[in-house]
């Protein structure tokens, strides 16, 4: 398969419920349509809400991988401003 | 707008939802807000808009902070009575959040002063308790092309409007004259439950920030009345009148009046 490289990368790593999604949410208004983000997290629920809350907003969810014990990497790729 | 950590934590509840974001409460924080009276309505306005993060808040009231307030102004305390009205609504919104320019100006606003006052101002909210109050400000912000939003209370019933410029209707355009001092309730008949200043203001409140967000339905041409008794609200629809004397095709009005105000009871 193809790598999605991330346009941004956000680290919300210690952060929990609800800045974890207020930080992803303030980093892609910022970015431009089509363009991807890459969110480093530690903390599991986010792992569920954060894409959820993504979609719910109109963004694509291109990946979620838990990458060791304790933190998952999530790709959004941005198509609603 | 960069958020500090301490925004982003206060602010989150705004951010998460989709029509606020980070992007809509940077408007919040741009905006600037100007509420006349610092009694019933005009604390909650001011104290909600502090809370929102509004840029610049000013508030003019020339009165003092009375133990009968209390009831219902909840920007004062006992701690505060004798100050006046603007400054303790100052101490008050400050210490709730001090993102917040407020600008307490401790005055009548009369015919003289209201265009010089609202001129850097977005939005202005009517918290008046008196028609010739009323009135002026209406006039004043026709001419001055600012949306008003303006709401009034009484005994268990409260009413909201908003006045865009130039779009829908004005005060005047609802009743083109204040009523003659004798049929406004005096000062022993003008009871009000307390609470119902907090459901009005709320309401002004959240009219003024959908206007800052250009999010959602304005109540314009519109006054919604709130009975409490009843526990009901009613929309009426408001027409634009073609021959209102300040906002209608041929104006008559075209100073600013002060009605006097001596004949009516400010509660
Ligand atoms: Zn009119």
């Amino acid at each position: 398969m193809e790598e999605i490289l991330p346009d941004k990368k956000l680290d919300i790593k210690s952060l929990i419920c609800p800045y974890t999604f207020v930080k992803a949410k303030l980093a892609i208004e910022v970015m431009e349509i089509g363009q991807v983000l890459e969110i480093l997290l530690d903390y599991e629920e986010a792992s569920r809400s954060i894409p959820k809350s993504m979609e719910d907003h109109g963004q694509t969810v291109l990946k979620i991988e838990k990458i060791n014990d304790t933190d998952w990497i999530l790709l959004i790729r941005k198509d609603k401003d | 707008m960069d958020f500090t950590e301490e925004q982003m934590m206060r602010y989150s509840r705004h951010i998460i939802l989709p029509e606020v974001g980070g992007k809509g409460q940077a408007k919040i924080a741009k905006a600037k807000v100007f509420i006349v009276g610092a009694g019933g309505l005009g604390c909650p306005v001011g104290y909600y808009l502090t809370a929102a993060g509004v840029g610049t808040i000013g508030i003019i009231d020339n009165d003092t902070v009375e133990l009968s307030n209390l009831q219902r102004q909840i920007a004062h305390n006992v701690n505060t009575i004798g100050m006046a009205k603007v400054e303790s609504a100052k101490k008050t919104f400050g210490a709730l959040n001090p993102d917040v320019n407020i600008v307490a100006i401790q005055d009548r606003i009369s015919k003289d002063n209201i265009m010089d006052l609202i001129k850097d101002y977005d939005i202005v909210v009517d918290g008046s308790d008196n028609f010739p109050t009323r009135y002026l400000i209406n006039d004043a912000c026709v001419m001055a092309g600012k949306p008003l939003v303006s709401g009034a209370i009484l005994r268990f019933e409260g009413q909201v409007t908003t006045m865009m410029p130039k779009d829908g209707p004005c005060y005047r355009c609802l009743f083109e004259e204040p009523p003659p001092a004798g049929l406004v309730p005096s000062c022993q008949e003008a009871g009000v439950l307390g609470v119902i200043t907090g459901i009005v203001g709320g309401l002004q409140a959240t009219e003024v920030l959908k206007l800052i967000l250009g999010k959602g339905d304005l109540l314009k041409g519109e006054l919604l009345i709130y009975d409490a008794l009843k526990t009901t609200f009613r929309k009426v629809k408001v027409p634009k009148n073609p021959a209102c004397p300040v906002c209608g095709e041929n104006p008559t009005i075209t100073e600013l009046i002060d009605y006097s105000s001596g004949d009516y009871c400010t509660t």
